[in-house]
Parts: C-alpha cells; structure tokens; sequence
C-alpha cells in the first residue's frame, strides 16, 4: 500500500511502540478522574499494572464489548472524558460498534487500539491486520473523522493532549510488539464494577 | 368497546403500557435490533424525547452499552427478537451475570405459534434454556392485563438484585393484540 501522506498516517508507517509504555503515557495525562475501559486480556493487564486507578473497568470476557461498554458510560456521564483500551482482535470482532458512536456524534469519547497483528494471548496466531485490513481507515469509513495512526510516542501522546481537550469521537491507533503484559488483573468482577461504580460516584 | 362512550380512555395498547412502566422506572436509555413486532413500540420511544434511542449493529453492542450506561448511573434496556437473543450467550455468562449487572431484555418471541421461518422455529427453542442455564429471571407476557405488573416488577427486582431480567413478548400478547 502507498498511502505515504494521508493526515490519519498509515499503519506500515507507524513505528512498532510497547503497550504497556503507552498506557503508561496515557496514564499520567489523566489528571480529571476520567474513565478507562480496558479490554480483554492484555490491554486490561497493562492498565491494571499501570496504577489501579479507581475509574478503571477490567473487562474480563465478553471480547469485542470495550468500545460499547465505554459508549455506554459515555452517554451516562457527558461531563466525563471516556477512553476505550482495545486490541485488534477484539475491535475485529465488533466493527460495527464504530459506526454506533460515529452516529452518535458523542464527544467525550476515545478509543485507543493497540495493534500487534495477532491475537497474542492465545498463541500468537496472525488477525487480519497482519495482511489486509486497516483499522483507521475502518475507523474513518464508518464515520469517525478523527481517526489516526500514532507516529511514534511522541505523535501518541499529542493525540491524546488532542483528546482530552477538543470534542470527540477520537479514535487512535497504534502498532505495539509482541512483550507479554506487565501484571495481571485480579479477577474479582463483581469488586471490579463496585470500585469502578464507587469512582463515579454511582455507587447504587 | 370504546365506540358507545367516546369520553371513556381508550384501552392502551401493551407498548403504550411498556413505555410509560419504563418511564416510572427511570430507564432511559434504549438500545434495540429492529423487529417487526416491536415496531410500535420502537417507533413511540423515538417519538418520546424522554427516551435516548440507539440502534447498534448487532444485539452484543446493545448489550455492552447498557452495562456500560449502568454502572455510570442511566438506566438502560435492550429491545430485540429471539434470533438476536441467540447471539448473547457469551456476554450474558461474562459480562452480564459476573458483573452482576441489571441487564434489561425486552425479547420479541419468534418462532413458535405460527412461525413460517423453520431457523426461527428451531432457535426459538434455545432462548428458554439458555436463560434457565445462565439463571437469569425470565417471564413470558401473554396477557394485555399482566404487561404492567410482569415489567414493572422485573425491572424492579432487576435493579433491587442486580441481576439481568428477560421479558419475552409471546405472541399471545403480540399476535392476538394486533388483531383487536
């Protein structure tokens, strides 16, 4: 492919970054109790390993559901800035979910797809961005204007700045490695969603 | 039955019913697949500017936003027909039942008294099991006169035992309603 000057980047062009360093960037950005959605397996083991904040979400199955699951508490909760921890494989699973929250016009959402190539957890086995399929332009063809691959860390972090300060939907991808997570998630669900409640204050 | 006394109410119909028990419960949020007979019913919460209205692609997306919607304090519940129930078997056992969220169903019953369809026919048969299986709390409306308690009630329990619910729309409601 040779889409060298397109603005959202492209993925061939994006430097192979560490999932685990990015959410720690992302991490120390957020300074209003924004919410974070961390999906299945390894994105929620690098958000667990990075702090254990409070408006954390661990998702624990239900593989696909991340980008639903923080639309959701996107719309309940406008004044908060919401952020979605996805992975390829997973994304691939729910492609429609895009055009849901483009549809919505919702602004105070952002969704972060890290990228391998694989489904990492399970053996290393190619998904479809290992061949064909890319992701933003996935993003952009379902109507999320704001769509972009990272540069490198640097470029990530002035999209998030980006996110946290113009309305949304943002959605922003980056190509990570292979490095196994840095902890694990303790698998406690229902003292998950009680912290996670308590945080926004919703505690019912 | 109204002709001779123009002045008396009209008798509502189950989705006006529907529409204002999920109003006095505080479930705002709707999120649905479309179905032939829940149509009324989706077109007069559109119509509603109490209700925000979300028709995702698929019946799981429905369900993630509810949950999401939930545990940040909006009330929300999902619309769709038994065919889409089919496809939830994965999130309701790791999501929905963990977690320990009130999911709400509202489940329009396909695939038995009259079906034409035999896929609908044969996997109306897994709804009722799966819901038994998983243990979620699941009533069939066929009465007009029981729409208000059986809803009222679940979302009530729902919420007070955070715990999923599924209303499923039998056609003895739906079917015989429509012809009157």
């Amino acid at each position: 492919m040779t889409n060298l000057i397109r603005p959202s980047g492209s993925r061939e062009n994006a430097l192979i970054m560490n999932r685990f360093d990015l959410t720690k960037r992302l991490v120390s950005k957020l300074h209003a109790k924004e919410a974070v959605i961390g999906g299945i397996g390894n994105n929620n083991f690098d958000l667990w390993a990075n702090g254990q904040r409070p408006e954390n979400f661990y998702m624990l199955g239900s593989m696909g559901l991340t980008i639903p699951i923080a639309f959701g508490v996107a719309l309940a909760q406008p004044a908060r800035r919401v952020f979605a921890l996805e992975g390829d494989g997973s994304l691939l699973m729910q492609l429609g979910a895009l055009g849901t929250v483009a549809r919505s016009s919702i602004k105070n959402l952002t969704m972060i797809v890290f990228d391998n190539g694989m489904y990492q957890i399970t053996g290393k086995q190619p998904t479809l961005t290992d061949s064909c399929v890319d992701l933003v332009s996935i993003a952009q063809g379902s109507g999320i204007t704001q769509s972009c691959w990272a540069k490198d860390e640097a470029h990530f972090e002035q999209l998030i700045d980006e996110a946290l300060t113009k309305d949304g939907p943002h959605f922003i991808a980056t190509r990570i490695d292979d490095k196994t997570p840095v902890a694990s998630t303790d698998r406690d669900p229902v003292k998950i969603r009680l912290g996670f409640m308590q945080a926004l204050s919703l505690n019912q | 039955m109204t002709t001779d006394n123009p002045t008396k109410a009209k008798q509502e119909a189950w989705y006006e019913i529907v529409l204002r028990v999920l109003k006095s419960n505080d479930v705002s949020l709707i999120t649905y697949v479309p179905d032939k007979v829940l149509a009324p019913l989706i077109k007069a919460l559109h119509a509603d500017p109490y209700f925000n209205v979300i028709a995702p692609a698929r019946e799981e997306e429905a369900i993630g936003i509810i949950t999401g919607s939930y545990m940040a304090g909006l009330r929300g519940i999902t619309l769709m027909q038994t065919s889409g129930f089919a496809t939830l078997a994965n999130v309701l056992a790791s999501l929905a039942v963990p977690f320990q969220i009130p999911v709400l169903m509202m489940i329009s019953e396909r695939g038995t008294l009259g079906e034409f369809q035999v896929g609908q026919a044969i996997v109306c048969r897994t709804m009722r099991p799966v819901l038994d299986t998983l243990g979620i709390e699941n009533y069939a409306i066929e009465r007009l006169n029981d729409v208000e308690f059986i809803v009222d009630n679940m979302i009530k329990q729902a919420f007070a035992t955070q715990a999923p619910a599924a209303m499923i729309l039998s056609p003895l409601l739906t079917k015989r309603s429509a012809k009157n």
